[in-house]
């Protein structure tokens, strides 16, 4: 059920995010989601990709600093309030979101959102529960 | 008043030689009959205080290391029954251990008479308002200035460092004419001056005796300008007394080494050997008047070299040239030894850095600033910026509380920081001094 998240320590510096998007797209890694948190001093990049093992070894090789996390990969009605609807489902279970991305570009009825959260075990259980769906990680690495 | 001892500062150089070489034996004998630790290395060497036969003699005798402080830490080389001590000072270690030092009564008397003749040298006599803003307490800086300023019947300051606009207040209310810090530390004061909106002309300063850190001509002449003031290099070590090893003469020409105290030596560091006058090298000093904590050929670590030939103020002791380097990879941060194997050290007992790590000195408005680059290894790695960000702080905190100076810790991608033959380079100074 979950989705496997690589994620990447980047400086901020110029460059380098072009660096890492580079070095997937020379080993024709699709991206199908993505964000950057920042500091500062620094960023951490997190890619959902259509060949997670691939880019962790590839992204290795070339110097830098990267880990797989499981994330959890949901498709909400794409209206108002569709996404409030699950974030209170969670809330009341009282499971906190380490944090949370939209897919980029997708064009469908639903949104689709990657989860970070605490209990990630209790976050699927109440969530199928609750019939919010979640994307298998092969639906997810094919977007 | 130009000397503070004439006979002794001016003294004909064979004459000086005589007293230093009757010392040099007293010393080799107190230290072989009182420090076990000395006579076992003599012993080593197979020598005894009777081969000393002349001045010469001296390299025959074993050096003296931090090492060997360290190892003998806090007491075991002193000379003198604990009683006997009336002072300890010490300077930071890399280990966590200071290096101790202690002074009898007698010492501290020495103390005050070199820093008496450094402090005269630069001006100062008994009219004289010493505003001592070197840090007073384990660091010999504050209070060995102190105890010259006395000496010499000086009205004495004893401010300490900190509060720099207070200092500037006090030094136009009370009239200060001698200024007492490090070099770095003047230049912050002239500048919070400007902001303060306090003029040079307010002030009653006319030199200053500066010291504890490495700096440039350049930055004497911006001391001068704009403080108005005649600023003079000073020099010394805890291990051999505090500030009062050596002292500028009115001409700059090098610092006059105390010589009748303090026996200098210029030696390769990597083979030991003894170099002849104006080669540089590593400094080597024996004290050979000093009670508490003798030292045998102590290693500095600072490289400089010496001029013998006699200076236009008059006096006949030996000049030092401004130290122009380590043997090893120390830097002084504000006055704070800093060696990169203490970072290390705190790197590694954090148990998850892999000590890939580098230091930037730099100094923003003339104050010293220490940043530390740590590459982030994949063990020490999350996908939360909130654990990077704890992690930065564990790090900073850990250093700080090592290093007693604040710090900045930045975390950078691995294999980012310059290595050169394979081994990384640990630090870069980019201090303009």
């Amino acid at each position: 059920m979950f989705v496997k998240q690589i994620s990447v320590f980047l400086e901020n510096k110029s460059g380098r995010l072009a660096e890492v998007t580079g070095i997937l797209g020379k080993h024709d890694i699709d991206i199908s989601a993505l964000s950057i948190a920042d500091t500062t001093d620094f960023g951490i990049l997190r890619l959902i990709v259509n060949k997670p093992d691939l880019a962790l070894q590839v992204l290795k090789e070339n110097g830098f600093t990267v880990s797989a996390t499981d994330v959890i990969a949901i498709a909400v009605e794409d209206k108002p309030g569709g996404l409030a609807k699950v974030l209170e489902i969670l809330y009341r279970r009282d499971i906190g979101i380490e944090y949370m991305y939209a897919f980029v570009g997708k064009v469908t009825d639903q949104a689709l959102v990657i989860l970070k959260v605490e209990k990630a075990d209790e976050a699927i259980e109440v969530l199928r529960e609750n019939n919010v769906k979640i994307l298998p990680a092969e639906e997810v690495y094919a977007l | 008043m130009r000397y503070w001892d004439e006979h002794i500062e001016c003294m004909d150089r064979s004459t000086l030689q005589e007293i230093q070489f009757k010392r040099l034996v007293e010393t080799v004998k107190r230290v072989y009959t009182s420090v076990p630790y000395y006579r076992k290395k003599m012993q080593e060497r197979g020598i005894i205080p009777e081969d000393i036969k002349s001045l010469d003699d001296l390299k025959k005798l074993p050096f003296t290391t931090k090492q060997d402080l360290r190892e003998n830490y806090p007491y075991g080389l002193f000379a003198v029954p604990l009683s006997e001590i009336v002072r300890i000072h010490a300077s930071s270690g890399t280990t966590g251990k200071p290096t101790v030092v202690g002074y009898t009564k007698h010492d501290i008397g020495i103390w005050s008479e070199v820093m008496a003749r450094t402090l005269v040298a630069a001006g100062a006599d008994k009219h004289s308002f010493v505003q001592i803003a070197y840090g007073y307490g384990l660091f010999t800086g504050g209070l060995g200035v102190h105890y010259g300023a006395e000496r010499i019947g000086a009205s004495v300051i004893p401010i300490s460092s900190g509060n720099t606009r207070r200092q500037i207040q006090l030094m136009v209310d009370f009239g200060t004419t001698v200024l007492a810090c490090t070099p770095s530390y003047a230049l912050y004061l002239a500048e919070t001056m400007e902001e303060m909106g306090i003029d040079k002309s307010q002030l009653k300063l006319k030199s200053g005796v500066f010291g504890a850190e490495p700096w440039s001509e350049n930055m004497r002449k911006e001391i001068e300008l704009k403080l108005n003031i005649k600023a003079y290099d000073i020099y010394g070590l805890s291990e051999i007394i505090g500030p009062g090893v050596s002292f500028e003469c009115e001409y700059q020409c090098g610092m006059h080494i105390n010589e009748d105290h303090f026996l200098p030596e210029i030696i390769n560091p990597e083979t030991g050997e003894v170099l002849g006058e104006g080669e540089y090298g590593e400094l080597v000093f024996t004290t050979i008047t000093k009670e508490g904590l003798p030292l045998i050929r102590y290693r500095t670590r600072d490289i400089t070299t010496l001029h013998y030939d006699r200076c236009k103020c008059g006096r006949t002791l030996v000049r030092m040239e401004k130290v122009i380097g380590r043997t090893d990879d120390m830097i002084i941060i504000r006055g704070v030894n800093v060696f990169p194997s203490q970072i290390e050290s705190v790197l590694l007992e954090m148990g998850e850095v892999e000590p890939h790590y580098q230091l930037i000195v730099d100094r923003v408005n003339n104050l010293d600033v220490l940043e530390v680059l740590v590459e982030v290894s994949e063990r020490m790695f999350s996908d939360e910026v909130k654990k990077l960000e704890q992690l930065e702080k564990k790090i900073t905190k850990a250093i700080e509380e090592t290093l007693g100076i604040s710090v900045k810790v930045r975390l950078v991608e691995p294999k980012t920081l310059e290595r050169s033959e394979g081994k990384a380079k640990r630090v870069i100074d980019k201090r303009k001094i």
